[in-house]
Order: structure tokens, then sequence, then C-alpha cells
């Protein structure tokens, strides 16, 4: 039985304990005198009581076998291979391994595979085939025997209502621990990774070194291929296109708020606003593509009629394009912020004689000071871990430089080059972008960190 | 917050003790009125300019808005439409080595491009030299034979026959024919020739000229799956890819999202848990989207083992990432629901589970849709994580379910804007559209539900 049929049998099964659950508590309640009243909860929850007996186990099974499936197969498998090809190292034998799979699936390219492997090929079939109807078996078994001790259980004074409640708050709590576990697993993922590549590569050289070169060779006395994992060009090229984005986003967003905010009508605001932040909705595919296509030959172009070389992957059209992607992150947040000051300051100003942009820039910004850093804050954020406008407009070579007319590298674009496509997990170069993506992920949760915390301290003022 | 007021404060307080001051008769002392009316002018061009600003800083941001639709949408317009030639086209049946027309294998393996260019032979007859004729083959696609052996499928009677077709050319022509402009006109000063011969050139004018090449609508582009050729790519496997990664999404991130909302807002108590589970959250909201491929990558693919390239992987992954959109979405629309509601309800022996499933949940579901249609929403556009998962492969099949290999929009546009084919620019810029068109759909869709279904109280 394949899965989503086994997944449609369950549900079946789920709906079928509800009922006999529920049939059960009512014909208790029918053969006493006082009817209903006689049971402790409604009908209801006795059914959802022998559901849940049925479904939360079943469930657990499917989802666990599933996950370890392949893995326990593979090792039967591997453990049938002859002594030679089991003792192959790690990459070998995953390509054996693929081509056993093939076979399996009776995608048989070329010449007549060796016996071994069509044996192996054989031995998987059968493995599947066992796995999945021990599966369906033992889900079938535990499903029907719980269903059974569940309903005989039933009794009037049983505290169904309870029990079950007790249950859906267990369900809730594990969703929301979702939350937990995911930020678990983005932590050991990384750091997991990234200390294998410092065991390769000191961190004092990732860190600090100049030169930033991840190529490693295959062989021992190939040319060019030590590789060299000095991070320091790639931070130096995110800083500059972040700081060229925030130099666009920064006034412009804080403008459009304080405008939108201070001065427009409210029909302007109401058309304006929303238009402004579908700019924060485009995704970011998309302006990467105008950023190639468009900007960065423009401006390539424009610096050829002044005189200047501009590389055609300069970090200025990356920067230009994110800045106005960040513009409505900045302008929203400032909005909110500068709209939470309270009137009465405004009043005070104006009444005092002031114009009214002596009010905001005297009384309003001083007072939305924290909301705004921490608005900028995490516009940098957002700057710093934007990825597909650097990866197609930025450049892949490593420079260090501060001049935005050339091409520069960030950490990101590295990150996806290095990691898209085939790659072996022991390499330094593959391991380089864990570290990488760790410390991208540090970074950013310092400065969102920060910026709420400055955004929370400013908020509990007013309230 | 004291110190602007009291700033603003020590600034006016000394015009107002002046007056005092200015009584006495000194004559060579400006008055205070004298004072701030020189500065007024002043003052109210800086009110100006700073008004200015603001207004420049809206319309630096529309502006940007507009020039991005123009760009995509005066680079992908003509994308919608394809070049078609016509040809008449001898099915002959030893030239196509068909004899048995019902035979499955035959009719799969017989030579319909050379059918083409026997058509394409016959029409400039001139052509002699090898090179010539290699050239003229190049007038029509690849690909356009499948055209040929779907008409012989559904009408085998037509073997032997001569028929007048309309048959898909090559991107070069097709690029060529759609920048030269109007067919009726003479090419224009900045038509694209890029990789055409002078010769092949006066072959595509001799056949204009004869009324002989067509713009048609371009549905090919919907029905097919990803190719290497820009005239044979289509996007309907990228669509598919998307729709079965955002079931997956929808199906895990919503359920989940709204069961930790309610969690959060009606059961947590305020303790350490409750605490670091709010700050994850909000974490993981700001997290950059290329570590969840990382995630990704590092513990479904490597640990866990799941196959790359596949909707219920990118499904996983985009589930992870939307779950805190969704989440904080759905607790606002918990809080909005009025307390006199569930206390109402508890008020006549409902139980918590009751309250919430009964009246708080049906109450808030409007408000919880709208999030969740806005975080579907900016799931459809992500990529980065996508690339990190393999969902950049090049897969040529439509997808038929969650389990087979696939790609997204998003990731299509990305693998095509790298192509060094000129047609493909328009094709990205159409797929992008294509993109647009649906986050437009959706957002309106939010807008509306809010407009519609969200109460007030």
């Amino acid at each position: 039985m394949d899965i989503s049929t086994l997944l449609a049998v369950i549900a079946i099964m789920i709906a079928v304990a509800y009922m006999f659950g529920r049939g059960r508590s009512m014909a208790m309640a029918d053969s006493s005198q006082s009817g209903y009243r006689n049971l402790n909860s409604l009908p209801f929850y006795y059914g959802m009581l022998t559901a849940l007996w049925c479904a939360v186990p079943c469930v657990l099974i499917v989802m666990g076998w599933l996950l370890f499936d392949d893995a326990i197969i593979d090792s039967l498998v591997i453990a049938q291979l002859p002594e030679a090809v089991r003792n192959l190292s790690s990459d070998e034998l995953g390509l054996v391994m693929n081509s056993i799979s093939n076979i399996a699936l009776g995608n048989v390219i070329g010449a007549e595979p060796e016996p071994y492997l069509l044996a192996a090929a054989e031995t998987l079939i059968s493995v599947r085939h066992t796995s999945q109807l021990a599966l369906t078996g033992s889900v079938l078994t535990v499903g029907i025997a719980l269903t059974l001790f569940a309903w005989s259980r039933i009794r009037p004074e049983q505290k169904a209502r309870v029990q079950v409640e007790g249950a859906f708050k267990s369900i809730l709590l594990v969703c929301a621990c979702v939350a937990i576990v995911t930020t678990l697993g983005i932590v050991f993922s990384v750091i997991f990774e990234s200390l294998r590549f410092f065991e390769s590569v000191p961190v004092s050289e990732f860190l600090f070194g100049t030169h930033w070169s991840p190529q490693m060779s295959m062989r021992a006395d190939q040319v060019g291929g030590t590789g060299a994992f000095g991070a320091v060009p790639l931070f130096v090229g995110t800083l500059l296109i972040s700081a060229i984005a925030l130099v666009i986003a920064v006034p412009c967003g804080l403008m459009a708020a304080i405008y939108l905010s201070e001065y427009a009508s409210t029909r302007v605001r109401t058309y304006v606003k929303p238009m402004l932040e579908i700019l924060a909705g485009v995704p970011t595919v998309v302006y990467g593509f105008f950023a190639a296509l468009t900007v960065a030959p423009f401006i390539r172009d424009l610096g050829a009629t002044v005189g200047l070389s501009v590389s055609s992957e300069s970090a200025l059209a990356a920067g230009l394009v994110m800045g106005v992607m960040i513009i409505p992150f900045v302008s929203s947040l400032s909005d909110d912020v500068i709209s939470a000051v309270p009137q009465s300051l405004r009043d005070g100003s104006l009444a005092l004689g002031s114009t009214q942009s002596e009010t905001i820039k005297q009384v309003v910004l001083p007072a939305a000071l924290p909301g705004i850093v921490g608005s900028v804050l995490l516009a940098a954020s957002r700057a710093i871990g934007e990825t597909m406008i650097v990866v197609m407009a930025a450049g892949l070579a490593a420079r260090l430089t501060a001049n935005p007319l050339e091409s520069v590298t960030t950490v990101t674009v590295q990150i996806v080059t290095l990691l898209v496509g085939d790659q072996e997990f022991n390499s330094p170069k593959t391991l380089s972008a864990f570290a990488l993506g760790l410390m991208l992920f540090i970074v950013t949760l310092v400065l969102n960190y920060f910026a709420l915390y400055v955004v929370k301290k400013y908020r509990e003022q007013y309230d | 917050m004291t110190n602007p007021t009291r700033q603003n404060g020590s600034q006016t307080t000394s015009p107002t003790s002046n007056p005092h001051v200015s009584d006495k008769p000194v004559s060579n002392k400006p008055s205070t009125i004298e004072l701030v009316n020189k500065n007024l002018a002043k003052r109210y061009r800086a009110e100006k300019r700073f008004r200015a600003y603001g207004i420049a800083s809206v319309g630096f941001g529309l502006l940007c808005l507009c020039l991005l639709f123009t760009d995509i949408i005066g680079k992908g317009h003509s994308a919608f439409l394809q070049t078609y030639v016509q040809l008449d086209v001898h099915l002959d049946s030893q030239r196509l080595d068909i004899n048995d027309i019902t035979d499955v294998n035959q009719l799969a393996q017989a030579d319909y491009q050379g059918v083409l260019k026997q058509a394409l032979r016959t029409r400039f007859g001139d052509v002699k030299k090898r090179g010539d004729k290699r050239k003229l083959y190049k007038l029509v696609s690849n690909g356009a034979g499948y055209e040929l052996r779907k008409l012989l499928e559904e009408n085998p009677a037509l073997l032997g026959t001569t028929q007048t077709l309309w048959v898909l050319v090559d991107d070069d022509i097709d690029t060529y024919v759609k920048s030269r402009g109007s067919l009726s006109d003479s090419p224009g000063e900045d038509t694209f020739t890029g990789r055409l011969s002078e010769k092949q050139i006066g072959w595509v004018e001799s056949l204009i000229g004869e009324d002989k090449i067509e713009k048609q609508f371009n549905s090919h582009f919907f029905m097919v799956g990803d190719s290497r050729e820009p005239e044979l790519a289509g996007i309907r496997g990228a669509i598919m890819g998307s729709l079965y990664t955002m079931l997956v999404t929808l199906a895990l991130s919503f359920p989940i999202g709204v069961a930790a909302a309610i969690y959060l807002e009606k059961y947590a108590k305020k303790n350490a848990l409750t605490e670091f589970i709010e700050v994850n959250i909000n974490n993981l909201a700001a997290v950059p989207s290329i570590i969840y491929g990382l995630l990704g990558l590092a513990i479904f693919i490597n640990f866990f083992e799941l196959p790359r390239s596949i909707p219920l992987l990118g499904g996983l992954v985009l589930t992870l990432m939307t779950l805190p959109t969704i989440i904080i979405s759905s607790r606002a629309a918990i809080k909005a629901v009025p307390p006199s509601i569930e206390e109402a309800a508890m008020g006549i022996g409902a139980s918590k589970m009751q309250v919430i499933l009964h009246h708080i949940l049906p109450l808030a579901m409007p408000g919880m849709l709208t999030g969740a249609i806005l975080g579907m929403a900016q799931a459809l556009g992500e990529t980065a994580p996508l690339l990190m998962i393999g969902m950049v492969a090049f897969i040529v099949d439509v997808p038929g379910g969650i389990a087979d290999p696939a790609t997204v929009l998003p990731v299509q546009i990305f693998l095509w804007s790298d192509s060094p084919e000129r047609a493909f620019v328009e094709k990205t810029s159409a797929a992008i559209m294509v993109l647009l068109g649906f986050l437009i759909v959706m957002n309106t869709l939010a807008v509306w539900l809010r407009k519609r279904l969200e109460r007030r109280w």
C-alpha cells in the first residue's frame, strides 16, 4: 500500500473509531434510566477520545517510518554487498547505492551491470516491499487494537471531556514548540557543519584572512588549488552593498514616512501607502532580474559617457535596487513609530509658534528616534541577508575594494554558489558555506535582537 | 522622552521673556517681533523644502515601482506571441519512414524534421550550397517536428498528403521578427539581427513579403515544461511545481500556525517556556530566508535523506519559513475577538475547548485566512532557500505530484535569466508577469477578505 492510500485508510479508521466511541457512550446512556444526564461528558467527547487513541499512535508510526526507513533499508542493502565494495569510501559507496536504486527503478543505461549490483537491486526491491507491508501491518494492528482498547474502557463516569481537553492542549503545545525546534534545527545544522569546517581551516584565518578562493584541488599536484578561506573580502562586499542600499533606503523611506504620516491627507495616504508597500511584496528574484538586465547596463553606459569604467556587475547597481526594495520596510516601520508619538507633543510645539517642519525635526523625530533606529537596524539585517538580488546582479570574484563601481561578492552569493548543484559533504569548500551561514545568522540575530529591544523599550514609555 | 520637550521649552522661553527686556527704549537693538519676522521667510522656505523632500521621496518610490513594472511588461509582453511560418509540408511516408501508421514506434521515430527541411528546400529552390542549406534549416525550430507528430497521431489519413501548415520558427528568427516592428512595414533601424546572416534575413523578409509569417498567441508557453530551446520553453512545469509546493506549505503551516497561535493566546501561562517560544518566533520571522535553505540541506537532505528537488521538501522548508508570519497574524486575529464573547460562552458552561472551537476560531478565521494568504504570497515568491535544496535542476517533465522532481516559478525565472539566448529575456519577463499576476490576485484576495469578512467590534 503506498503512502497516500495508507493515509486515507488511517483517516477512515479515525472516523470509524469516533463513531464507535460515540455510539458506545450513547448506548450506555440509553441503557440507564436517566439517559444522557448519566454520562460524565457529551457523547462527542467519548468519540473524540476513541479517535485520538487511534490517530496519535498511527500518525507517529507513519512519520517515524518515513523519516528513518531509507537509512535502515540502505544499511540492509549495504550489509549484503561484497566485502570489497563495502570498504569503499562513503562517496564511492553513495555512487554504488545510486546505481543500485536506478537499477531497481528499471533505468539501466549502457552495459549490463555487474551481478552483485543486480542482486543488490533485487534485495532493495524486496526490502522496500517488506517495509511497506510491515508499515501497513503495524499501523492497522496498532490502530485497531488501540481503538478497541479505548472503546472497551468507555464508562458513563469516565471523565472523557477532561481527557480530550488535556490532549487538545498538548497538541497545541507541540505545534507551538515547532518554532523552538526550527531554531534548534538552524543552530545545530550551521554549528555542526561549521565546526567541521573549522577543523580544517582555523577560525582566525576565516575571520581575518583577506584572500577568498574556495577551490580545492582534486589531486595533490594540481595547479592553483590549495583553497584560501579568508572571508574579509566577502564581509566588505556585503557591507558595501548593504551600505549603498541603506544610503538610498533610509532617507527616502524616512522622508516618505514623515510625509505620509504628518503632511498627506487621508485620501492620499490610503492610496499611496499600499502602493509603496507593493515594492516590498515584489519577489526578490524580480528585483534581481531588473538589476542585472536594466539597472546594471544603464549604470555602465552612464559611467562610459562620463568616462568612468564601471563593471557590468557593479556593487552600485545591486545596492541601488536593494535600496529600492527596502524603502517600504523603513517607511512602514517608521510610520508606525511616528504615528505613536502623542499628539499633545505636536500640539505643544505648534502652539509655541514653530512651523510644522520644525515640530517634526525638533519634537517628533527625537521622540520617535529609538523606533526609527530599530527600523533602520531591521532594514540593515534585511539588506545583509538578501540573496537573490546580489546573486543575479553582483559578481562572484572576491575583491577587497570599497569602490562601488567595481564588482564585489557577498556572503549570500558565496553560500549559493558553493551549495547549488552537487556537492560532497566533507570538503572544506562545501562546509565553508555553512560557516558563512553561521556568520550571517549571528549578525542578523544580533541586529534583530537589538532592534526589537530598542523598539520595545521605546513602546513601553507611551503605553 | 522629556529631552526634546525640554529643549523646545528652553527655546521658546527666550522669545517670551524678551518683550520685557525690549520694553526699555533701546534704539539699536531690534525688537523680538522684528527678529521673528526677519527669520519668518527663511523658516517658511525651510518648511516648503522639507515638504518637497517628503513628496520627492514618495515620488521616488512610486517612480521606481512604475519603472519596474513598465520595464518588465515592456520586455515580456512579446513573449505571449509566437512567430510561425507557413510552409507547404508534404507528409511523405517514405521520407518519414512510416509504412504502418498505426505503429506507435514508427510514429515516434519518424524523421519529421526531414520533412520540414524538404518543405524549406521546395520553398527556396535556388539554395544549393550545403552551408546555405544548413542556414536555411535553421529557420524552423528543432521542436517543430513534434507538432507534425501530433497532427499525424490525431489524423492518420494525412499521411502522404501535402498540407499547408503554420510551423514554429527558431528563436533567432522569432526575436528578429518581433524586433522589426509591424509586419506590413520594412524593418526598422534598430532591428535586432543577432546571429542571423544576411541570407537568412533575406529569406525571412521574402516570407514576410508573401504574408507567410505570422505572430500567433503563444499557447505553447502555458502548456509545456522547460526546454533548452527558448521557442519550446514553457512555464507549465514551474506553475505546477509551485502549486504542489504551495499545497504542502499551506497544508502544514496553516494548521500548525493556528494551533500555535491559539496555544500562545489562550493557554500559555507567563513562564519561561512561553517567553522562550515568543522570542524564537520573533527571531525566526527576521532570519534571512537563505538560512532556511541551509537548514533544509543539512537536516532534511543530509540527515533524513529525503530526495532533492521535490515539492514535498520545498514545501517543508517554506513551511518553516512562513510559520512565524502565520503565527503572528493569527495571534493578532485571536486578540481582536472581544473577551466578552469568550466570557459569555464560559458563563453558560462551555469548556475552554468549546469556547475556542465554537466561538473564537470562527470569529478570528477571516483575519487568520488573510494572514495565511499573505504568508503564501511571500512563500510563492521565495527563491533562495529552494536553490539550496536542489530545486534548480533542469526538469522538462511537468510534475504530477508532490514527490516528482520539480522546479517553481521564481526559480524558473532565475534559471532563464541566466541563459545566454536573447530570446530567454522575454520568456523570463513573461514568467515574471505571470508570477506577479498570481501575487496580485492573492494580495487582492487578502484585502477583499479583510474588508468583507472582518468584523469590527
